[in-house]
């Protein structure tokens, strides 16, 4: 499964039905597939409209603040000595993270098709901090659902929310993370069919949520690769990303995934270590199918889905978007992970030597980051996706270092 | 080919009544009391059984069906105890239909072919499988079919008539028409739309029209019958069986008995009040 093969474009998934390879798909409910048809045509037909191409571009100058800089991280540079560092700069769009490119997207969709509900799911708070901006923008109702532990240890992000207008609801069941919350946002969905769009957090779920969420996301390798050429006149050698879901690491790699020179690495959350309680999917689990999609999934023998665990709340789910599964499949991600106590020590470095204090998320690719670089030339390039700002994760740093920032 | 299914359908139209379709979780509170359930539902009543396979993420389930399919996990229930409770089953009783209902990972990782192989073998008859819609047949419904069981497909109120075809092509034994647009125990549907709902699936399938969803009373059941072929009661039971336990969640004397009441009760309205007691 993991013996590389030959493909001629890395970038023609996913095929009608939603299929990149044996994973993706359209596993839902019968009373969702007529609403995930309804969404697919009107998707394509916006994709098709240079209007909303327009309208979109406007907002993601003027009310993301994009394009967000690319930026050499001089001193992590020196610090490593080898490769140059440059940081993809997400965590400076409006609302701190990546998570809002995607949400500009769907809501401008959700608009288009007259839905006046929004429904999302959220782990660390980024998607449905972004999710209830776009919502209070649009003038549309925002519902977003949080793992009650998430909400305990993403508070500043539920003030957020809230503070938009949106309505917060804690999810009590299972181990009331991400995955539980996204099992109720699909409830929620299934009941209230007529008015209600699911805004999607990540690549992953049913077609064609993994096609059309890395389609938004995507800006963040085109910006790179124009950055790069006017700061150095060519591509970059090698991108590295944290991977929860996957769609900040499929923004940045999508437009680069046939540029076949350049190294990719995804970093997994590797939690209290792979051989304990971890989320790594692709380094710790099997293919299998979950909401709505086939998928590399933590899971026991019986094919029950285990509680997966990140120090990351973004990043603390059992599975991974169907594109990256396949990626992993024909060799062209290169799968790495990263513990909760790498992450720190990442958080620490980047805050005191770049000034720059990153989401617990990043920190992951940031932990694998010297390994990579030490390694390469001093004119080897390589871009970090720095996904978002680590302002969240502050209060639960200061918990995991004993109180000593 | 007919199956147990195709015959208890047949033998309920010749007695002029709809049938009453059981769900219970396999393995709910334990094996052992689970097995005992099941082998006294006939008698109480039920005409058709679905057992539900327990998953881990339920997505279409409300939180009785969601804490009964835990409480079997947590007991030990795994796909292979869920197969031998039906073959224990079928050595008593080689007439009443058996449905198993769930989700598609544990088939799946259990292996499709073998799935079926072991299935059958046990004494399935049907299979209901949440999220397999027939975008995906080629997964296990084609393969089912051809192994000689039946698969039930799910109508629902979002399924217009431009997409019934398509849901009833490869559907068999009965179809289960959903009669909200909800999760499993959620409100109770209105019977003017049930009906309304059931008449149009009826133009375009022979099949027999199985409802459930938010069905949870005698007088439901009696009022959904008078336009379908057979009713659904799945929350309620679930629920009975939660009440009976003690505060570790463990089996007592009164579980068996709290369901076969309750089911007594709802078959009387498929079967008329003289078999009530």
């Amino acid at each position: 499964m993991t013996a590389p093969i030959q493909v001629n474009s890395f970038r023609t998934g996913p095929d009608e039905r939603g299929h990149f390879g044996i994973y993706g798909g359209r596993f839902v409910a019968e009373t969702l597939m007529p609403l995930i048809l309804d969404l697919e045509r009107a998707y394509a037909e916006a994709k098709a409209d240079p209007a909303y191409r327009r309208e979109m571009d406007g907002h993601l100058k003027n009310y993301v603040g994009r394009p967000s800089p690319l930026y050499l991280a001089e001193r992590l540079t020196a610090h490593f000595a080898g490769a140059k560092i440059y940081f993809k700069r997400e965590d400076l769009n409006h609302t701190g993270a990546h998570k809002v490119n995607n949400v500009l997207g769907q809501i401008m969709l959700a608009k288009r098709m007259g839905k006046p509900r929004v429904i999302a799911e959220t782990g660390a708070g980024m998607h449905g901090v972004a999710t209830a901006t776009l919502c209070a923008k649009f003038g549309l109702k925002c519902i977003v659902y949080m793992g009650a532990v998430d909400v305990g240890r993403q508070q500043p992000n539920v003030l957020r929310m809230k503070a938009m207008g949106a309505e917060v609801r804690a999810v009590e069941s299972g181990a009331k993370t991400l995955k539980d919350a996204m099992n109720e946002a699909l409830r929620d969905w299934v009941t209230n069919v007529s008015d209600t769009f699911y805004c999607i957090g990540t690549v992953a779920g049913p077609h064609p949520y993994p096609m059309m969420v890395r389609d938004f996301q995507s800006i963040i390798g085109i910006e790179t690769r124009e950055q790069m050429q006017q700061e150095e006149g060519r591509l970059p050698d090698s991108l590295i990303a944290c991977i929860g879901g996957g769609s900040n690491a499929m923004g940045l790699f999508y437009p680069f995934l046939d540029d076949r020179q350049v190294e990719i690495y995804g970093v997994e959350a590797a939690g209290h270590g792979l051989k304990k309680k971890h989320a790594a999917s692709v380094a710790g689990g099997k293919p299998g199918v979950l909401h709505g999609n086939r998928t590399y999934l933590l899971m026991d023998d019986d094919g029950q889905i285990e509680e997966a665990h990140s120090i990351s709340a973004g990043l603390d789910y059992p599975g991974i978007g169907p594109e990256h599964s396949w990626l992993h499949d024909v060799g062209r991600i290169k799968f790495l992970s990263a513990t909760d106590k790498e992450a720190l020590a990442a958080f620490q470095l980047c805050s005191r030597m770049e000034g720059i204090i990153p989401a617990l998320e990043s920190c992951h690719a940031l932990a694998r980051l010297g390994d990579i670089v030490s390694n390469k030339p001093k004119d080897h390039l390589m871009v970090v996706n720095l996904s978002g700002r680590g302002d969240k994760d502050l209060d639960s740093v200061a918990h995991h270092l004993g109180g000593k920032l | 080919m007919t199956t147990r299914i195709d015959r208890r359908f047949a033998d309920l139209k010749s007695e002029g009544r709809a049938g009453l379709v059981t769900f219970l979780m396999a393995g709910d509170p334990d094996a052992k009391t689970a097995l005992a359930i099941l082998k006294a539902l006939p008698k109480a009543g039920a005409d058709v059984i679905e057992i539900g396979m327990p998953f881990t993420d339920p997505m279409a389930d409300g939180p009785a069906i969601q804490a009964a399919g835990l409480r079997a996990l947590k007991s030990g229930q795994t796909m292979v105890k869920t197969l031998a409770a039906v073959r224990a089953f079928r050595k008593d009783d080689d007439t009443t239909p058996i449905v198993l209902m769930g989700y598609y990972n544990p088939i799946y990782i259990y292996g499709v072919a073998k799935f079926l192989d072991d299935a059958k073998g046990a004494g399935v008859d049907g299979l209901i499988v949440v999220d397999l819609p027939p975008e995906e047949d080629e997964e296990l419904c084609l393969p089912a079919l051809a192994a000689g069981l039946n698969f039930i497909r799910l109508a629902t109120p979002t399924t217009d008539d431009k997409r019934l075809p398509a849901v009833l092509k490869n559907t068999s034994g009965f179809v289960y028409y959903v009669s909200i647009a909800g999760i499993t125990g959620a409100a109770a549907p209105d019977v003017g739309q049930v009906h309304a709902a059931v008449g149009r699936i009826k133009r375009h399938t022979k099949l027999p029209v199985a409802v459930g969803f938010g069905v949870r009373s005698a007088k439901q059941v009696k009022d959904i019958a008078a336009g379908a072929e057979a009713v659904v009661v799945g929350s309620a039971l679930v629920n009975a069986v939660a009440k009976s336990l003690d505060n570790k969640g463990k089996a007592t004397g009164r579980t068996v008995k709290a369901v076969t009441n309750l089911v007594s009760e709802l078959a009387s309205g498929v079967r008329g009040p003289k078999k009530a007691k």
